[in-house]
């Protein structure tokens, strides 16, 4: 009976809000997707450097990089905030409350995850793998590739890590987005609004979607890292 | 006189202050297997490293094959490098297919398609591991680790095989078998081999000559034979015969 009683209430809450969910879902997909795709592009090669070179100011860089790994969503939306306000620096862009600038924020936030775990998966791999590479005639850029390479797992972790950090956050695009509906709203700032209006079965609805989404990311990135033996 | 395949000449290599290998003059030729010898700390590992190009020397000067290293650019230290290949002593498996494994060196230098496939499957039954292409190379025994690190160097045919203690850690069986392969390797393709090892027996049985480092200095280098029966150094005479202390 409790079955047929959620079926019917699920079928009920999808004719209803179907539509409205799937906006959601999408721009989650697509403010955080995009922030990590971002976030990799930046946070990779910079880990790779400073899990491959020493160089001046380095062990700083990383000092300033694992602080930044903690910083509260809320603040680096404040941050944006101020930059992208109508009277802060780059205001005159007008991009406030749009998903662009919700993706900057959430850029903040997962580069700096994505660059550490990607550094110190390098820097565990770079002195045999890279001397291995040179052994068997590897250029240094080639011996560099072939570390990046075998540190594929930590990165993908860190990239996945990078991702649930983006995705699960709402303090960032609450602030900077600010939970217009159809424009702005995603997962995480429809479950607050939901909760505060007492809509507590979408906002769980929401959660789990939230969740199974974020299962679904990981297994692709994971398949991705299976895939390198031949 | 043919000219030697490597000449060290006042090598120095210092970490930070500390001096691990000091060689006033060195000549290796060709087609010869050298076994290194030496106590932990003797700088085995970093004279090999240099040979490689692994490492460049703190001072001095190295000649492989009438060409100063010091005086050579990057691209001709590659072409240089590219004739040799070095097993190193914590053998490192990439984390992909043991096929994957060897093929790495050879496509480095170019060999694609068919050709690439035969050396491949060359290598792995040469070290008779012809079924293993498809295994994922960081799941292999110790045993077997060494004999596709063998295999990667072995296909693409070096002139010099430089090997750190390749068979440490492993089986009598697994021994026996690196050192037949070490042999059939220099013998079929005329390769010059140099091999670290603390087995004594492991030299006598596998190299040509000797060369005893002690503190990072040359004290001995002569015919395995000679080394072994009638060695001129007071110092090799107690590490020959076990009672170096050390």
């Amino acid at each position: 009976m409790v079955n047929t009683d959620l079926l019917s209430w699920l079928w009920q809450f999808f004719s209803q809000r179907g539509g409205e969910l799937s906006g959601i879902v999408g721009l989650s997909l697509m403010v955080s997707g995009s922030a990590v795709i971002i976030g990799a592009v930046l946070g990779v090669p910079l880990g790779a450097l400073l899990g491959l070179k020493k160089f001046p100011g380095r062990e700083l860089l990383l000092r300033i990089i694992y602080t930044l790994m903690s910083l509260p969503p809320v603040l680096a939306g404040l941050v944006v905030y101020l930059i992208f306000a109508r009277s802060g620096p780059l205001g005159f862009l007008d991009i406030l409350f749009t998903p662009p600038v919700m993706v900057i924020a959430q850029v903040l936030l997962a580069t700096p995850i994505i660059t550490a775990l990607s550094s110190a998966a390098i820097a565990a791999k770079e002195k045999l793998a890279m001397d291995t590479a040179r052994t068997l005639g590897a250029s240094e850029r080639q011996a560099a590739w072939m570390v990046i390479k075998e540190a594929r797992t930590g990165i993908l972790a860190g990239i996945m890590t990078g991702f649930g950090r983006a995705f699960g956050e709402v303090g960032a695009v609450m602030l900077v987005g600010g939970n217009v509906r159809y424009q702005t709203r995603v997962l995480t700032t429809s479950i607050v609004l939901e909760t505060r209006q007492g809509n507590y079965e979408f906002a769980i609805v929401l959660g789990l979607i939230l969740l199974l989404l974020s299962f679904v990311v990981s297994s692709v990135l994971l398949k991705i890292d299976d895939s390198k033996l031949r | 006189m043919p000219e030697p395949l490597f000449e060290l000449i006042d090598v120095v290599k210092k970490y930070d202050e500390r001096t691990v290998l000091r060689v006033k003059d060195l000549q290796l030729d060709g087609n010869k297997i050298y076994a290194i010898l030496g106590p932990n700390g003797a700088g085995k590992s970093t004279l090999l490293k240099l040979l490689n190009m692994l490492e460049k020397p703190t001072s001095g000067r190295i000649i492989f094959q009438g060409v100063d290293l010091n005086r050579a650019g990057e691209a001709a230290r590659l072409r240089m490098r590219r004739q040799m290949c070095m097993v190193l002593q914590n053998t490192y498996m990439f984390d992909t297919s043991v096929y994957q494994n060897v093929a790495y060196g050879l496509q480095l230098r170019g060999v694609r398609g068919v050709e690439l496939e035969r050396r491949v499957k060359e290598a792995l039954s040469f070290v008779g591991l012809s079924d293993y292409g498809s295994r994922r190379a960081i799941k292999l025994s110790g045993g077997e680790t060494q004999r596709v690190a063998l295999a990667r160097a072995v296909a693409i045919r070096p002139q010099v095989l430089l090997l750190d203690e390749p068979t440490a850690n492993l089986d009598p069986d697994s021994v026996a078998l690196i050192e037949k392969l070490v042999r059939r390797v220099h013998e079929s393709t005329g390769a010059t081999v140099l091999i670290i090892t603390h087995n004594l027996f492991q030299a006598q049985r596998i190299a040509d000559e000797a060369i005893l480092l002690y503190n990072g200095q040359v004290i001995e280098r002569a015919p395995i034979n000679q080394f072994f029966t009638n060695p001129q150094s007071e110092i090799t005479r107690r590490f020959v015969s076990g009672r170096m202390v050390y």
